[in-house]
């Protein structure tokens, strides 16, 4: 079976994910009730009224995750052909790969000692 | 009838037979399941009174939500706000494309290998979904405009790309010991001897730990308890999902326990031999019907797991999280990748 064409049914399976996806979205439309109040509309806030714009600035821990979680997928990806040949490399791919594992390392350990980590 | 055309009926049926078995019998039963197994554990009857022992409620709550009114909040953002739920369902009903749910099977004078895509790519398109699911979660936070929504995605976000890591390299001994990234080709090489002269080649046997930690690391992927933090309804409301109604919240709902049946058959073929059984080589016919009780035996097993497990332990911190994540589990998926390199150069698998 060509490459193109093994990815034929998930072409398939995708539209139709997104048509019942839409048709369950549209028929909450079509028999859904519908009262709109203010109050039914305002932001869930406790029960309070609202006090302030929500989308305020938010703690730099989530973008150092984001950004240390890139670092190491992108050294992760570099380690799938390597997993796919080991069988015929055998040792000097193995012992290659060690080195890269061990510089992937002391990036982690300097992460971690710089608090990178740590939650605060 | 052209090749293209073939393929794409053959796929046709075969997606008609997994979305019928797992959005028509797994899902509305798995929620009955779930919700009576609460209650046997928490020593009360669950819900007894849609139908006999209460099989129906599922029914009853899906009419529910198509009844309801589906609120949009004034501020929030109206587009993302509904592609929101669309996003993060799509990815979860189309996860099940690359597992194998059987062997093959003849029918019409044609071998169907059950599986219905069997692309090259494999696990990537999994790890892939799972990712683009990840935005679903972030856009309803965002879109919602609403502090504890906007909390819960960020956080969502945060613990879903830090377990995803662990769980990759976890996956990627497996590859190792089948030499593809193709599920089929894993399931095969677990069915094709023994480890230690007795036990399954099945994977969960030589890399105990990736196992592990792919089993734990999938919990926190799929915001089930005790990871559940996205949505620890004691700080954030209802996390994420805060601001959404009727079918909306129906679909985020959908998703979370799609995710949790595709996170089972994924540990079942990755760790336990997929739709093999040690013993059993039996062909045609019976042989693609017993693969297909098997590898649903194995599913529904995690699928068991993941309830019982939710109705068991108490939630974590999510400083603990984030520990168990980076700290523990990033260094042990690296030290099961050198132990299974190890293993398969002695030739012990």
């Amino acid at each position: 079976m060509g490459t193109p064409l093994a990815f034929l049914p998930i072409l398939l399976m995708m539209m139709g994910a997104v048509g019942v996806g839409l048709l369950l979205l549209g028929l909450n439309a079509l028999i859904g009730r519908k009262v709109r109040t203010k109050r039914k509309l305002s932001p869930y806030e406790s029960g309070m009224p609202l006090l302030d714009d929500s989308h305020k600035r938010i703690s730099v821990k989530f973008f150092i995750v984001a950004m240390i979680f890139i670092l190491f997928d992108v050294e992760a990806a570099f380690l799938y052909p390597w997993a796919v040949v080991f069988r015929q490399g055998g040792w000097p791919v193995f012992l290659e790969m060690l080195v890269f594992v061990f510089i992937l390392l002391l990036g982690f350990a300097y992460l971690w000692k710089k608090g990178a980590f740590e939650w605060d | 009838m052209s090749p293209t055309l073939a393929v794409a009926l053959e796929g046709a049926a075969k997606i008609a037979f997994v979305w019928g078995v797992v959005l028509g019998a797994v899902l509305p039963n798995l929620i009955w399941v779930e919700r009576r197994m609460a209650g046997l554990i928490q020593d009360r009857p669950g819900p007894n009174r849609v139908g006999p022992f209460g099989l129906f409620q599922a029914i009853a709550d899906i009419l529910k939500m198509f009844m309801k009114e589906d609120v949009v909040p004034m501020y929030a953002d109206r587009l993302l706000h509904t592609l929101a739920p669309l996003i993060l369902l799509v990815p979860a009903m189309t996860t099940f494309a690359v597992i194998p749910f059987g062997s093959t099977i003849r029918l019409f004078g044609r071998d169907i290998p059950l599986v219905i895509a069997d692309v090259n790519i494999g696990i990537l398109y999994v790890f892939a979904l799972t990712s683009v699911g990840i935005y679903g979660l972030v856009l309803a936070g965002w879109a919602s405009n609403n502090k504890y929504a906007l909390l819960g995605g960020l956080r969502s976000s945060a613990q879903v790309i830090s377990y995803e890591l662990a769980m990759g390299i976890a996956a990627i001994s497996v590859f190792l010991a089948a030499g593809s990234l193709r599920l089929t080709k894993v399931v095969e090489y677990q069915a094709s001897g023994t480890f230690l002269g007795f036990l399954p080649l099945w994977n969960c046997f030589p890399q105990a730990l990736g196992c592990v930690i792919f089993v734990v690391s999938a919990f926190a992927e799929t915001n089930r308890l005790p990871f559940d933090l996205p949505e620890a309804e004691a700080e954030l409301v209802a996390g994420y999902h805060t601001e959404y109604s009727a079918f909306r919240f129906g679909m985020f709902f959908m998703a979370e326990y799609l995710n949790l049946i595709a996170a089972s058959a994924m540990m079942a073929t990755l760790y336990f031999g997929g739709w093999s059984l040690p013993l059993l080589h039996l062909t045609g016919l019976l042989g693609g019907l017993v693969s297909v009780a098997v590898f649903a035996a194995k599913t529904g097993f995690f699928i068991f797991l993941f309830v019982w497990v939710r109705w068991t332990l108490p939630r974590f911190r999510f400083d603990q999280l984030m520990n168990l994540g980076w700290k523990v589990f990033l260094p042990l998926s690296l030290l099961n990748l050198i132990w299974t390199g190890v293993l398969v150069l002695a030739k012990v698998i």
